[in-house]
């Protein structure tokens, strides 16, 4: 009862005046300063940057929550698969990565993935009592043929100068090619793993993406061949000019001077807004894409699918089909987001892929700002990436403030020190009250 | 004498490590499982719901240390457990009422159920942080070993030596000691067959009287009980740090899947089955094979330890794939 009540409420102004709101905090940070805002242009233009990113993450949830209502908890091991992307594609290559056994580990991950294939039909073709034998078979000859190809190939590419390499490199192509090769590599692994646990009972997804979200993050930590693991791959190439390059130039230099800025800042904030207007578009793109698709027939049916599977499915849809769908789609999306991602960073670093931080935290943008809706979940994004980043800074006054009256000793100096950890009691009571309070989001599905 | 030496370095680093970890995943699983029974939800905040507990297992244990008080070669957290477990349930009470409660009187769809409980698991976290901070912490005093690996090679006279650790007796004693009384209670007492009946059928249940606010309630707390027992345990065997305790929350729900969501007795089976996976896979075999008489070059590792996160999510797929139900047929208790 409550949702038609909440639907009567909900007024068409709402979203402009988030909008408002958000354009208010930004141009707050951007000019005042003071004990909560920064007060300045390049720091407020980074977080919104990263908002624009983290808006891209939220539609790719928001296509698998607010369309299907499908529990993606592995996020973060799609956004690590999108940013391996780049590394792979973009990066300059390593010499002699690819002699030393590019080759092999390919051949290797083929035989891999091979072995799993054949599995699967074995266990489809053949009959009952001679599958179990032959089945675990496949896979036991299949394993040890991968390790023995893979192995070796994996010492000889990370002994090849070790200490500035050592990892296979990229194939040096502009970054921006890269982008859908992360979506690409994100959909494949989504579509593994929605062909396993779609069907099923809905938490059974949430754990299953749990786990492969860990296993993505673990995998690019630790394959050093890959992309260093965690001695962080540095050096991606940018779409943008460098600050410095725009700092020895003249023209620059002379526009600055006009514009009366100094050059540093001057430089910093031009690249960031030349950021900002890629990313910018590249929203702007998903976001006409989807509202497209979802008032499309296919748009209707997803969510008749979602509000009754089965009346949905008497009407002969295909539920599981159009799950894996739409489940691909959103990780394809969520994967671009991480090739943005280290796009923007120029840096891959796995150590500090966070589920916190990159799941749960998405969630709770897509919750926010009104699951099912589009623009909803983009300023969902941008307003609680503000906060999030903020909250790091208003923790520590906030606490300042309630802990004056407290005499200076161990306790005080202990409240001090953990209050930047507030933020995550914070954005666990906002989704909360949201859920509670008003469960279609800030700005409501229509 | 190669083979008694093959089977004490198995039993080593083998056979009592998993047994220990089993333990404390079985602990944590059956908390999973009986919230998915009664609740019928997957509580996402249960790995942080035994962070909380430990950390405030861990901070009694410091005032009890502080006032002098310890359980000589035992550790004084087994002291503090009982109040880590009563201050901790009070709290996951706290969270039903203002949290849970609601969705459940309006019969929301499970999913939103496990998303209030993402919202919880953050709370929760950053109380944990806010409490004890993100270090690693050991808190284990008394006693180190039952038996030391100097003095079973001098008692025994073999090479290979075997270390059991206070820490693993413990969790042996306390994990058969919460799985008969949590058994013995929902077989035997009325209480427990309420929560039994109300798993079954919910609607049969409340025709029969029984009062479903304290069926639910008594979920919370022997869920909340047994989660703050795990993470002690876990946190005594190898050491406390709250991250730590969000990644374990994969492995204790392919325990609950494995074993059939919903099913006690699946849990435990289901705990040992990862655990015993999950080492027997990470485990370089090459110092046992060479005891049987097979050289190898190779460490004889079929995964190294990092991936260890990977054993429980196959498992846990193999059994999507091929019993989605789990191995004991899930809520068929």
């Amino acid at each position: 009862m409550s949702n038609t009540r909440q639907a009567e409420a909900s007024s068409r102004w709402r979203a402009p005046v988030i909008f408002l709101i958000i354009v208010a905090l930004f141009v707050l940070e951007g000019t005042t300063r003071n004990a909560l805002f920064s007060g300045s242009w390049n720091s407020a233009l980074a977080i919104l940057n990263m908002g624009l990113i983290s808006a891209v993450m939220a539609l790719g949830v928001n296509m698998q929550w607010g369309y299907a209502g499908l529990f993606n908890a592995g996020v973060v091991g799609f956004l690590a698969l999108g940013a391996l992307g780049p590394v792979l594609v973009s990066t300059p290559p390593v010499q002699g990565a690819w002699a030393a056994g590019g080759m092999r580990v390919i051949v290797a991950l083929v035989v891999g993935l091979g072995t799993l294939a054949l599995a699967t039909q074995v266990w489809k073709r053949v009959a009952a009592p001679i599958s179990f034998f032959v089945m675990p078979l496949v896979l036991l000859v299949g394993f040890v043929l991968y390790r023995y190809l893979f192995d070796p190939a994996v010492m000889a590419i990370e002994a090849n100068n070790a200490a500035s390499a050592g990892n296979i490199g990229g194939l040096g192509l502009p970054v921006l090619l890269a982008w859908p090769v992360g979506a690409a590599l994100a959909a494949a692994a989504a579509w593994g793993i929605g062909k396993v646990a779609l069907g099923l009972r809905s938490d059974y997804l949430a754990i299953a993406t749990l786990g492969i979200g860990e296993i993505i993050v673990a995998v690019l930590r630790n394959e050093e061949w890959l992309a260093r693991g965690v001695k962080n791959m540095s050096g991606i190439p940018r779409p943008v000019p460098y600050e410095l390059d725009l700092q020895s130039d003249p023209d620059f230099v002379a526009k600055a001077a006009h514009w009366g800025v100094d050059i540093a800042t001057a430089s910093g904030i031009w690249v960031k807004l030349m950021y900002a207007g890629l990313f910018g578009l590249v929203l702007l793109a998903l976001i006409l894409l989807a509202e497209l698709a979802l008032k499309s027939p296919w748009g209707r049916m997803m969510r008749a699918i979602r509000d009754n599977e089965t009346a949905a499915s008497a009407m002969g849809k295909n539920i599981k089909g159009r799950h894996l769908q739409i489940f691909v789609i959103g990780s394809a999306v969520i994967g671009l987001a991480g090739a943005m991602m280290v796009t923007l960073d120029g840096l891959l670093s796995p150590g500090s892929f966070n589920p916190l931080r990159y799941t749960f935290l998405v969630w709770v943008m897509v919750i926010v700002g009104g699951s099912g809706n589009n623009w909803g979940s983009v300023l969902g994004a941008v307003l609680i990436w503000f906060l999030w980043i903020k909250a790091e800074v208003w923790g520590p006054e906030l606490m300042s403030l309630l802990t004056a009256p407290l005499p200076d000793g161990a306790l005080r100096t202990h409240l001090l020190e953990s209050a930047p950890h507030m933020r995550f009691v914070a954005m666990g009571l906002v989704l909360l009250l949201v859920l509670r309070f008003a469960p279609r989001g800030l700005v409501p599905e229509k | 004498m190669d083979f008694l030496n093959a089977i004490v370095a198995l039993l080593n680093f083998v056979v009592i490590p998993a047994a220990a970890y089993g333990a404390q995943l079985a602990l944590g699983a059956l908390g999973v499982t009986l919230i998915y029974g009664i609740l019928r939800f997957s509580n996402f905040a249960h790995g942080d719901t035994m962070a909380f507990g430990t950390a405030l297992v861990i901070i009694v244990t410091w005032g009890l240390q502080a006032l002098g008080i310890s359980l000589g070669p035992l550790p004084t957290a087994l002291l503090a457990l009982p109040i880590g477990i009563a201050l901790c349930s009070a709290f996951v009470l706290g969270t039903d009422r203002v949290v849970y409660r609601f969705y459940r009187k309006k019969k929301s769809e499970p999913i939103i159920l496990v998303m209030a409980s993402v919202g919880v698991m953050f709370v929760m976290n950053g109380v944990t942080r806010l409490l004890i901070g993100v270090d690693e912490i050991r808190f284990d005093d008394g006693a180190r070993f039952l038996i030391a690996v100097q003095d079973f090679k001098t008692w025994t006279g073999l090479n290979e030596g075997l270390a059991l650790r206070v820490s693993q007796v413990i969790t042996f004693v306390v994990t058969a000691l919460a799985c008969w009384a949590l058994f013995r209670f929902l077989n035997r007492s009325r209480a427990g067959k309420a929560m039994r009946a109300y798993a079954d059928n919910e609607d049969l249940a409340l025709l029969s009287g029984i009062d479903p606010e304290r069926v639910v309630r008594l979920t919370w707390i022997i869920a909340t009980a047994l989660a703050v027992t795990a993470g002690t345990l876990y946190g005594l065997d190898k050491s406390f740090k709250a991250f730590n305790y969000f990644q374990i929350l994969l492995p204790i729900f392919a325990a609950a899947i494995v074993g059939g969501l919903g099913n006690p007795l699946g849990a435990v089976a289901g705990g040992f089955i990862v655990a015993f996976s999950e080492v027997a896979v990470t485990y370089p075999w090459k110092k046992v094979a060479a005891y049987l008489g097979f050289q190898s070059d190779g460490l004889l590792q079929l995964l190294s330890t990092e991936y260890k996160f990977a054993v429980s999510f196959v498992i846990l797929i193999i059994v999507l794939l091929f019993r989605p139900t789990g191995l004991f047929r899930g809520k068929a208790y």
